[in-house]
């Protein structure tokens, strides 16, 4: 790992104890731990939300192996997390990724997000599970070419489709939402959906149809099989129907298959890997790195159980060794939770 | 045991023996057939162990419930025979079922 990298300017940055990449249950439960031994912790997240997996794949879905709790959904869990670490005031920093890791020369962590934050940090806990949230790309062949400027996976300006000729793929709120606020921008807009019934709100289903009944925009049933254009600029792509094959001009198609997990930035901090996991001990669940932590998913180490009660001990136990480097030659006491006061009162329970 | 066979999009063949009660899903992963990638576990919540059923079995693995139905929207290349893995329960009737693993999974 280099230690090139600069403390930037002092006014933006925000120095911290620890800071947590990723915002699941085991992101979350870490503040926990971390807390109850006075180490305080900022949290990026690339979702909106806490919750990770469990309130983007799966929030309505019954959890059975929560030690003491026999079914929580993935929702209700993130929110008892929340509820648990109160006390110990995170702070999140949502819909971010963090971009860079680096070594200060006085052994601190220098970090930035992909929207510019910047911070400096005794410890590193990466928390990221399997990677970070990314918007599916279709594997139509040679889509890297044409995406940010005629491939798109989400609308970041409106004005940039004005006059266009628009195609949305998906049927969902994202394709819905953006069918119906494109459609007054864009020269045309074709929404393009595998079949003839669509996931998102039914008020919003509703104006599509109207808006296709209108004739305002096209409605097809069917997929994208190939794209059509030169020097990243689409000119046309092919759809399937049932009917057969159509050539359809367009200058910009949206694309809406919901997210997957990849691995992202992770992978150049010059952490130790194994097929794309981070390596780590078993006894503080450091990386190759000193001061830099993995835990849950997206670690490994033999014997390595996916699961999200494996992650909280983990974070119980890279907590301790996060203790000593935030707070070197501090000696810490062992307590409980139960019978300590002083652990209560941080806690706010007595 | 129940045998599936599994067919590559270069065409080949791989069969897996498998305990009944077990998804296809699992059965795939505990053989590591390629291509299956079960991002979400199993939880029918990524739409990333997309497969194709053949012809003749489509009356024995049924039909996608709504749920599926809504993931498969997020599959690449969905047709009718397309189904997602770990909603297929392996069962003493499906003995002898062959799938065919998409290109890509997304």
């Amino acid at each position: 790992m280099s230690t090139e990298a600069q403390a930037g300017d002092a006014g933006g940055v925000i120095e911290t104890d620890a800071v947590i990449i990723g915002g699941g249950p085991v992101g979350l439960f870490a503040v926990f731990e971390l807390g109850l031994v006075d180490i305080k912790a900022h949290v990026i997240d690339i979702l909106d939300k806490p919750g990770g997996q469990c309130a983007e794949l799966y929030p309505d879905k019954p959890i059975y192996d929560i030690p003491g709790l026999p079914i929580v959904t993935g929702q209700e869990i993130t929110d008892r997390l929340l509820e648990q670490i109160k006390p110990f005031k995170p702070v999140f920093h949502l819909g971010q990724q963090v971009e860079e890791l680096k070594r200060l020369p006085d052994g601190r962590f220098h970090l930035k997000t992909d929207v510019g934050e910047e911070f400096i940090a005794k410890v590193v806990v990466i928390a990221a599970g399997g990677g970070s949230f990314t918007p599916k790309r279709p594997p139509l062949v040679g889509i890297e070419a044409y995406e940010g400027t005629s491939v798109f996976y989400a609308v970041r300006r409106m004005e940039s489709f004005r006059g266009k000729s628009v195609l949305i793929v998906g049927g969902g709120d994202s394709a819905l939402d953006w069918t119906l606020n494109l459609q007054p921008v864009a020269k045309s807009l074709t929404l393009l959906h595998r079949r003839d019934e669509f996931r998102g709100a039914p008020h919003s289903v509703e104006k599509m149809r109207l808006l296709a009944a209108e004739q305002k925009i096209r409605l097809v049933i069917g997929q994208v099989s190939a794209l059509h254009g030169e020097g990243g600029r689409l000119d046309a792509v092919t759809i399937k129907t049932k009917d057969g094959e159509e050539r359809l001009p367009v200058e910009v198609m949206l694309a809406f298959f919901g997210l997957t997990m990849k691995l992202g930035p992770v992978a150049n901090w010059g952490l130790a890997l194994t097929d794309n996991l981070i390596r780590v001990d078993t006894e503080k669940f450091e990386a190759s790195e000193k001061g830099i932590f993995a835990i849950g998913d997206i670690n490994t180490y033999p014997g390595k159980l996916k699961l999200i009660l494996c992650g909280f001990h983990e974070a119980a136990l890279a907590a301790q060794q996060a203790y000593k480097y935030v707070y070197p030659g501090k000696k810490l006491l062992f307590q409980y939770t139960t019978s300590s006061s002083s652990l209560q009162k941080k806690l706010g329970v007595s | 045991m129940v045998k599936i066979t599994f067919i590559q999009p270069d065409n080949s063949e791989q069969v897996v023996e498998c305990e009944p009660e077990m998804t296809l899903m699992e059965a795939a992963k505990l053989n590591n057939v390629p291509g299956i990638e079960a991002e979400c576990g199993g939880a029918c919540a990524c739409a990333t162990c997309h497969v194709y059923v053949d012809e003749a079995w489509r009356d024995k693995t049924g039909t996608p419930s709504q749920m599926e139905e809504d993931m498969l929207d997020f599959a690449f290349d969905v047709r009718d025979s397309s189904r997602l893995s770990c909603q297929i329960k392996i069962k003493p009737e499906i003995d002898g079922l062959v799938v065919r693993v998409p290109a890509k999974q997304f």
